[in-house]
């Protein structure tokens, strides 16, 4: 691991004027995803602002009936809220489906949304990875895919946005809050959060160097049957291969978004009408131009077969 | 003082040095000025409240709790498997929650209660868990078995406090205590022995005394 400066400030303003000080800055939350990358110089900041101490750590009703969940709640306390597992259940379940129990206990919501999007060949250093050093290739493409994206993809990159959370967030829409090194606060909807990797992959959100996560904010509860699936190579602990996380309505309208497809949480919107005719129909616009690799061309075939199953629990 | 593992530590830094002066050539002077000087290490102060007792460390900011642990307060009953938080065999209960300790600086832990497998119970005066482990034998090797240990305490507490996990049927129901909840939720803890039906057992019989 490269050495680091270390630093703990008392205030989001603080924390993102501190991260945009230095020029190899980050923010240190929960650490599981970035210290992991650190151990193994993959990720290299020259200085550590902890948020540990900046609170931000409660879940609080907003005025428009929603939930603002600060960016330091844990994922297991985000998952246990009364509120979160009776109005936002496919948020809640999506977080129970990931990771550990020892992960979900330090994870934090804003740390969550920041995982890097990310395959086996983003750690092996040996290996190109045009996000780990841009320029220098794609040993994923041509190489075992299996995992990785089907659809959203460029030829610079086809990792997987890994996160279950943040799918959950993505058919909720949910908004994120931050703030920037000049106190400024800014609003980016959750479906704006994570880009696609383009000819950029190394960059992974629409934040600014320096700018700080503050809270999560759900838009008043929708209702519906919430569910979130995730099909995975184990029962536990494992990446999706494919997940589904769905608000099912009475009159059988619906949205979904799905994991372990695309670069991001996948969501299209505008195929959301078809669901009322049944998966299929559905899951081929969602996906239509996506580009398969040999390895992983069975990842539609599961999506759909996966959201059928979902719709068919849903509806009873 | 020297102590095992040091070495290995700083044999590894030289190689990351080399990597890291290029890198600090290009940086603006002001940042320079703060930054670390060639991957020299950071050494700060640390106080650690482990089982009880406080320990005041001189610390390199990298320093992983689990190497503070083990390396400066001498406490090496939790074990380092995989160093990257896959197979739990660090697990440390801090703030009466179960983490990875791995994965976390010790200098974010400044003022927590952190227990370890040394704090839970002395061979003297077992745990019950840890009596429920010899019981039922719920290891083999016993290299996981701390790690397995304070995750199992830990687990119970997670059930008790009704925290749901992936196979708790109904969100808004209480969360009981069956094999299904105890391997679900002990899935970040492997045992390459294969004792895992002999730890169900174990904490099983311990849910069923507190009850």
């Amino acid at each position: 691991m490269k050495a680091f400066t270390y630093e703990k400030p008392a205030s989001p303003a603080e924390a993102a004027s501190a991260a945009a000080r230095m020029p190899d800055a980050k923010f240190i939350a929960g650490g599981t995803n970035l210290l992991d990358l650190m151990k193994l110089q993959i990720e290299t900041p020259a200085h550590l602002v902890d948020v540990n101490g900046l609170g931000l750590d409660t879940i609080a009703a907003t005025q428009e009936g929603g939930l603002r969940i600060g960016a330091l709640v844990r994922n297991t306390d985000l998952a246990a809220d009364a509120r979160v597992r009776t109005d936002y259940g496919v948020l809640s379940r999506a977080l129970v489906s990931g990771a550990s129990g020892q992960l979900r206990n330090k994870a934090t919501t804003a740390g969550n949304l920041l995982q890097r999007t990310r395959c086996p060949y983003f750690y092996d250093t040996a290996q190109p990875c045009n996000k780990r050093q841009p320029g220098s290739g794609c040993a994923a493409i041509g190489g075992v895919s299996r995992q990785l994206g089907v659809i959203g993809t460029s030829e610079a990159c086809i990792a997987t946005y890994p996160g279950d959370m943040a799918v959950a967030m993505r058919v909720l829409d949910a908004t994120v809050e931050t703030v920037d090194a000049e106190g400024a606060a800014r609003k980016i909807p959750v479906a704006e959060f994570h880009r696609l990797p383009g000819d950029t992959p190394q960059i992974e959100t629409a934040l600014k160097p320096g700018e700080l996560i503050t809270a999560v904010t759900l838009p008043k509860p929708v209702g519906g049957t919430q569910v979130y699936r995730k099909v995975r190579d184990r029962a536990s602990y494992a990446f999706a291969l494919v997940s589904v996380a769905a608000i099912v309505q009475r009159d059988g309208s619906a949205r979904v978004a799905f994991g372990g497809m695309a670069p991001r949480p996948w969501r299209v919107e505008a195929a959301e009408a078809e669901l009322a005719k049944g998966a299929k129909p559905a899951a081929e616009r969602i996906f239509a131009g996506a580009k398969p690799t040999h390895d992983n061309a069975f990842k539609l075939k599961l999506a759909e077969r996966t959201l059928d199953a979902v719709l068919t629990e849903a509806r009873g | 003082m020297k102590h095992p593992g040091e070495f290995a530590l700083n044999r590894r830094d030289l190689v990351a040095g080399a990597s890291a002066c290029t890198a600090l050539t290009v940086m603006p002077l002001t940042a320079r000025a703060e930054a670390p000087i060639a991957d020299r290490a950071v050494k700060t102060p640390v106080s650690l409240t482990i089982n009880g007792r406080r320990h005041d460390l001189e610390l390199d900011t990298r320093t992983s709790l689990l190497d503070a642990v083990r390396e400066h307060a001498h406490l090496t009953g939790s074990k380092k498997g995989c160093d990257h938080g896959q197979c739990g065999a660090c697990t440390m209960i801090v703030g009466g929650r179960r983490i990875n300790s791995c994965l976390t600086l010790a200098i974010m832990h400044q003022g927590d209660e952190i227990t370890t497998i040394e704090g839970l119970g002395k061979p003297d005066a077992l745990h019950p868990m840890q009596a429920a482990f010899i019981k039922h034998d719920g290891y083999q090797c016993g290299f996981c078995t701390p790690g397995q240990i304070c995750s199992g305490v830990a687990v119970l507490d997670e059930i008790k406090a009704g925290i749901p996990s992936h196979v708790t049927a109904d969100l808004t129901a209480a969360s009981e205590v069956t094999a299904s909840e105890i391997r679900e939720r002990m899935s970040g803890n492997i045992c390459r022995c294969g004792a895992y039906s002999n730890i169900v057992d174990a904490m099983t019989e311990v849910a069923g005394r507190r009850a």
